[in-house]
């Protein structure tokens, strides 16, 4: 099993959403966090004071899918989460020992 | 003399009242306008601040602080008014401090009501350039004797028919003078003395929640109606002046701000269209029965546009007025009692012809004299007055205490709590921190 990471703009999550749906992904957890990457952040004016935000919103996703599925999964979330301008973020994937469904008790891939 | 009950116009007194009112709902407004632009971890501090000004100044003002301001001359000749209206006495008696062709038809106490509301605002708006970083009770010994001690004799010296400034001819319709030329002397002193916030000028310092300062500030612009207009101290043909000039150069000011904003930044803000207001406002508060619309409407953009270049100075200078009370407060307030030096106008039935209206440099001179000496007293005897406290007692809140916030440390509550983990809105296991205490929402017992 993997667990696939994506850092994505807010406005993208339902775009990615019904991708994964249609692709078969069961489930996954969503959080609203703030970073950046080359893109850097943006500028504010207050009072003609100006404010580098570096930390823009972002969404982060998180799904755990078998080994063979990871690619695709990676793929399905770059080809929904992209718009080809800076801050399109990043999917990254990791590798899971373990994984439980806490209602069952079933392990393993099976607990997908 | 004794006041003449029978003479009581209905129609000024209800006024009057209701004006009163209006300018009490400024100082919640001012609140709001100023907490949207504190961090998240201040807010409640700034709101508090304001809030309790409310609560000093009007016992304050019962006890002692109304006979200081509009009393017969008595502290050291004309410097304040005299002790007889202490506690509020002899209010069956004819006003020192209000005089003229209305002042029978206003109950004196009436009148004590309306004076007390800008009393209440003025040192509260002083806590714009103190923000983030003062002691709540130092704050509090502050206020009350900043109000004896530079209010009382500032609103004498000006408002009153007995004071040296009023007595010479200065104009002052509603407070530029009084109370925003003197708030944001009293501003810069105090920012001074502090010292500047923590990470000033390099740590982000965002407002928080802009919106609360677009709906205070359209508090105060609603508010300031009773402020200029009621400063008529009648339902006649001069508070219609005051009310349409107020409503033209606030207008007037929030384009000026916003259109130095578009060629300076390139964008116009929300901020910048309610700190203009509140600039506009500022300006047109001494001048509102002196000049006329069209008048009004010149006043307002240059005092918007001024104060959009003036808040900009403290990065310049290097003090830390956390939220422009200088370049609102101070720099409007000037500016709107100088410009009454062009713009005045006996046409609106009082007051003198400016250089615009062929009465020369006389009005002029009088205006600068009164801004000088206003600004000039407070500034000095409120830096003394912080110096003195912060020895006594320390006027800042310690570093630690600063980085964690206002809220918690001064006030012991949080502004927002939106749920979640760290709310305690999931979890059922989340126990009162007294278990003898009534046990809060949403914890079990």
């Amino acid at each position: 099993m993997r667990l696939v990471t994506a850092v994505i703009k807010p406005f993208k999550l339902d775009d990615v959403k019904e991708a994964l749906e249609t692709f078969g992904v069961q489930g996954l957890t969503v959080a609203e966090v703030s970073g950046y990457g080359r893109q850097r952040g943006h500028t504010e004016v207050y009072r003609g004071a100006e404010y580098t935000v570096d930390f823009v919103p972002k969404v982060r996703l998180d799904v755990v899918v078998a080994d063979d599925d990871a690619k695709d999964v990676v793929d399905v979330i770059v080809k929904a989460a992209s718009t080809g301008q800076i801050g399109d973020g990043k999917v990254w994937t990791t590798p899971v020992d373990d994984l439980v469904r806490v209602r069952t008790g079933e392990r393993g891939p099976d607990a997908l | 003399m004794p006041f003449d009950f029978s003479s009581i116009d209905t129609g000024n007194t209800a006024w009057v009242l209701a004006s009163a009112a209006l300018v009490l709902l400024m100082t919640p407004g001012l609140a709001f306008f100023y907490g949207g632009m504190v961090r998240s971890k201040n807010v409640l501090g700034m709101l508090m601040q304001n809030y309790v000004a409310i609560g000093i100044v009007s016992v304050l003002w019962v006890a002692i602080a109304y006979s200081l301001a509009f009393g017969k001359n008595g502290v050291f000749g004309g410097f304040a008014g005299d002790l007889h209206q202490f506690g509020l006495g002899h209010m069956g008696e004819q006003v020192a401090g209000y005089q003229g062709p209305l002042a029978q038809t206003i109950p004196p106490l009436v009148f004590v009501a309306f004076q007390l509301m800008f009393a209440v605002i003025t040192p509260a708006l002083i806590t714009g350039a103190s923000a983030d970083r003062l002691k709540f009770g130092a704050y509090c010994l502050f206020i009350g004797i900043w109000l004896l001690v530079v209010y009382a004799p500032i609103a004498h010296w000006v408002f009153s028919p007995e004071g040296w400034l009023f007595k010479k001819g200065a104009e002052d319709f509603a407070g530029g003078t009084v109370v925003h030329a003197n708030a944001g002397a009293a501003g810069l002193a105090l920012a001074i003395v502090l010292g500047k916030r923590l990470g000033w000028k390099k740590d982000p310092m965002r407002p928080h929640n802009l919106p609360f300062t677009l709906l205070g500030a359209g508090l105060l612009w609603f508010g300031w109606f009773g402020f200029n207009a009621g400063s008529a101290l009648g339902a006649n043909n001069l508070a219609g002046y005051a009310f349409v000039n107020t409503n033209t150069a606030t207008a007037a000011a929030m384009l000026g701000w916003i259109v130095v904003e578009k060629f300076r930044d390139g964008h116009a803000t929300t901020l910048g269209a309610a700190s203009g207001a509140v600039a506009g406002l500022v300006a047109i508060t001494p001048a509102a029965g002196f000049v006329s619309p069209a008048g009004s409407i010149l006043l307002g953009f240059i005092a918007g546009a001024l104060c959009s270049l003036a808040v900009l100075l403290k990065y310049k200078l290097g003090y830390d007025d956390a939220l422009d009370v200088v370049g609102v407060h101070l720099v409007g307030g000037v500016a709107g009692a100088l410009l009454i030096g062009f713009l005045g106008t006996k046409a609106t039935g009082i007051g003198l012809d400016g250089v615009f209206y062929g009465g020369g440099w006389h009005l002029m001179r009088l205006q600068a004299t009164a801004v000088g000496a206003a600004v000039g007293y407070s500034f000095v005897a409120t830096f003394i007055l912080a110096k003195v406290i912060d020895l006594v007692m320390g006027l800042r809140i310690t570093r630690d205490e600063e980085l964690e916030g206002m809220d918690t440390v001064l006030h012991a509550e949080t502004a927002y709590d939106f749920g979640g983990v760290a709310a305690g809105g999931f979890s059922p296991g989340q126990r009162a921190a007294h278990p003898t205490a009534t046990v809060t929402e949403g914890a079990s017992a």
